[in-house]
């Protein structure tokens, strides 16, 4: 392996925990990052040197605590900070593997706490967990960097000021804070998986780490189906990336997809997740529906009828419109488009979805396939002039002339 | 770690006798509660705010008006001073209190490293 190979899987794997381990020996969120940084950047010095070492993350946490052991000493103010870095674990015990892979879930439960605001849990991770520097997350945000340098401070600033606990939460509060921990990742992964553009492809950097968080957290907790479900969910739904946009950019219906596109490795680890899990929560469910598209090897094939129980079943456990939408889709499909007509009716009168484009784009389909061109095309419009990116509106127009002219 | 627990709710929620006097006791319950575990230092509450005075000095001139400091929804109606070993000890005491239910609780950290 080369150099550069190996600083890359060191960063990999090193990076959180090592972060996670000075944290909790020292406290200091700022210190934790600036001496993690500092071994990496040792590393790059030395390795090219002196060799890989045999066991890089371990050399690296080395490093890295006895610099903060070094600055922690020089600063005597800090005496009492002192005193538990001494204590600490010896290095072999902290620095191998998976031994003791508490400290990035501490970390990753600190980081979503809900006392933080949901731009500060994202950012948070993403510099901490991820070990993804100020200005990539600026990028991938849109914002410039002082504002997520900003960010960052007052969330790490509240939780040294408000007593933010560095730990996994009890078992009373586990269940709660877990789908916190699990929203913020999957929050990471849509925002990257929203970007359909050349120019956006930095943002693909987010549906990567999202899924990298999502393998961590499977490997950390492999008995909570919950996690499974969510790293199965992205897996699956990140297999069909290449085949959703076309070359020009233009989006590529589910139904219209090239299936030899789609990632069948992903898709191969997604379904080996999801076997293991056990209660049907949220993300199961959801990845259980990304499964039936993923098992169909044409759209005529797709079990729309096991996808249309699975939104039922998903719309008791989450009162949201936008499920209900997706249900009324599949129920289009599984029984005809009248019955996804009357499950739209109920949506609109709910006003739930108003101003989204989705609802009329949806309605559009279902009076189109049952072959009423002028009430789609009435709909297809108001969806385009609610559609927010131009992808989405380039596809509303193309279906839009795909009708024909008014009769 | 010390914090100040601001307890906030409409002074002018229409609450019959029979609640008003149900939150009562249950406040009373979560007082005794509260301190006997040792997570309550102190508190008390406050009188309505149309007795409330404020008070600032610019220039050297003192000002002195009638009223809160600020007209808002909610108003701060008492506070406690808890002693927690983190804000999850505190968000727990806090949820426990039972304006949680009608109010919203307001917990701030104590000034200081």
């Amino acid at each position: 392996m080369t150099v550069d190979a190996a600083l890359t899987q060191a960063f990999r794997s090193g990076w959180a925990r090592i972060v996670a381990t000075l944290i909790r020996t020292t406290g200091d969120w700022d210190l934790a990052e600036e001496c993690t940084q500092d071994a990496f950047a040792r590393a790059t010095e030395v390795w090219p040197r002196d060799g890989v070492p045999d066991a890089p993350v371990a050399w690296l946490t080395t490093v890295a605590r006895n610099r903060a052991f070094d600055r922690l000493r020089r600063a005597t103010t800090e005496a009492s900070k002192l005193k538990e870095v001494a204590a600490a674990p010896a290095v072999e015990e902290v620095a191998v593997d998976d031994d003791l892979p508490d400290d990035r879930l501490r970390l990753m439960f600190t980081c979503c706490h809900p006392a933080l605001p949901l731009e500060g849990r994202v950012a948070l991770t993403l510099r901490t967990v991820a070990g993804l520097t100020t200005a990539e997350i600026a990028r991938m945000f849109l914002v410039p960097e002082p504002t997520m340098a900003k960010r960052l401070v007052r969330a790490k600033h509240k939780i040294r000021a408000a007593g933010i606990p560095f730990r996994v939460p009890p078992p009373h509060l586990r269940a709660e804070r877990l789908s916190g921990v699990l929203a913020v990742v999957y929050l990471l992964f849509t925002e990257g998986y929203a970007a359909t553009r050349g120019d956006d492809l930095l943002r693909r950097g987010l549906c990567e780490e999202a899924i990298r968080l999502s393998r961590v957290l499977a490997t950390l907790m492999p008995d909570e189906s919950e996690v499974l479900g969510l790293a199965a969910l992205l897996l699956l739904q990140d297999s069909r990336r290449d085949a959703r946009v076309d070359a020009d950019g233009r989006i590529v219906t589910l139904e219209e997809q090239d299936r030899s596109r789609w990632d069948a490795r992903a898709i191969g680890e997604g379904r080996a997740l999801l076997a293991r899990t056990r209660a049907a929560g949220p993300y199961v469910l959801q990845a259980r529906i990304a499964t039936c598209h993923a098992a169909a090897p044409t759209a005529a094939s797709t079990d729309w009828r096991r996808i249309a129980g699975l939104y039922g079943q998903l719309a008791e456990l989450a009162r949201s419109p936008v499920v209900a939408l997706n249900r009324a889709v599949a129920v289009g499909m599984a029984e005809g488009p009248e019955a996804g007509l009357t499950l739209v009716a109920e949506l609109e009168g709910s006003g739930a979805l108003q101003g989204n484009h989705l609802l009329p784009a949806v309605k559009a389909d279902l009076l189109r396939r049952l072959g009423h061109a002028d009430e789609a095309r009435t709909s297809y419009e108001e969806a385009h002039a609610l559609a927010r990116n131009q992808p989405e509106r380039d596809h509303l127009a193309r279906r839009t002339a795909e009708l024909g002219t008014p009769t | 770690m010390k914090y100040l627990m601001f307890i906030c709710g409409d002074e002018n929620l229409d609450l019959s006798p029979e609640e008003t006097a149900a939150i009562n006791t249950a406040t009373e319950a979560w007082v005794r509660e509260a301190t006997e575990r040792g997570v309550r230092l102190e508190g008390n509450r406050l009188a309505r705010t149309e007795t409330a005075t404020s008070v600032r000095s610019r220039d050297g001139e003192l000002l002195v008006t009638d009223g809160p400091f600020a007209e808002t929804r909610e108003q701060v109606g008492g506070y406690d001073v808890l002693e927690c070993a983190d804000l999850d000890e505190a968000l727990e005491v806090a949820a426990s209190h039972p304006v949680a239910t009608i109010g919203t609780i307001e917990l701030r950290p104590f000034w200081g490293p």
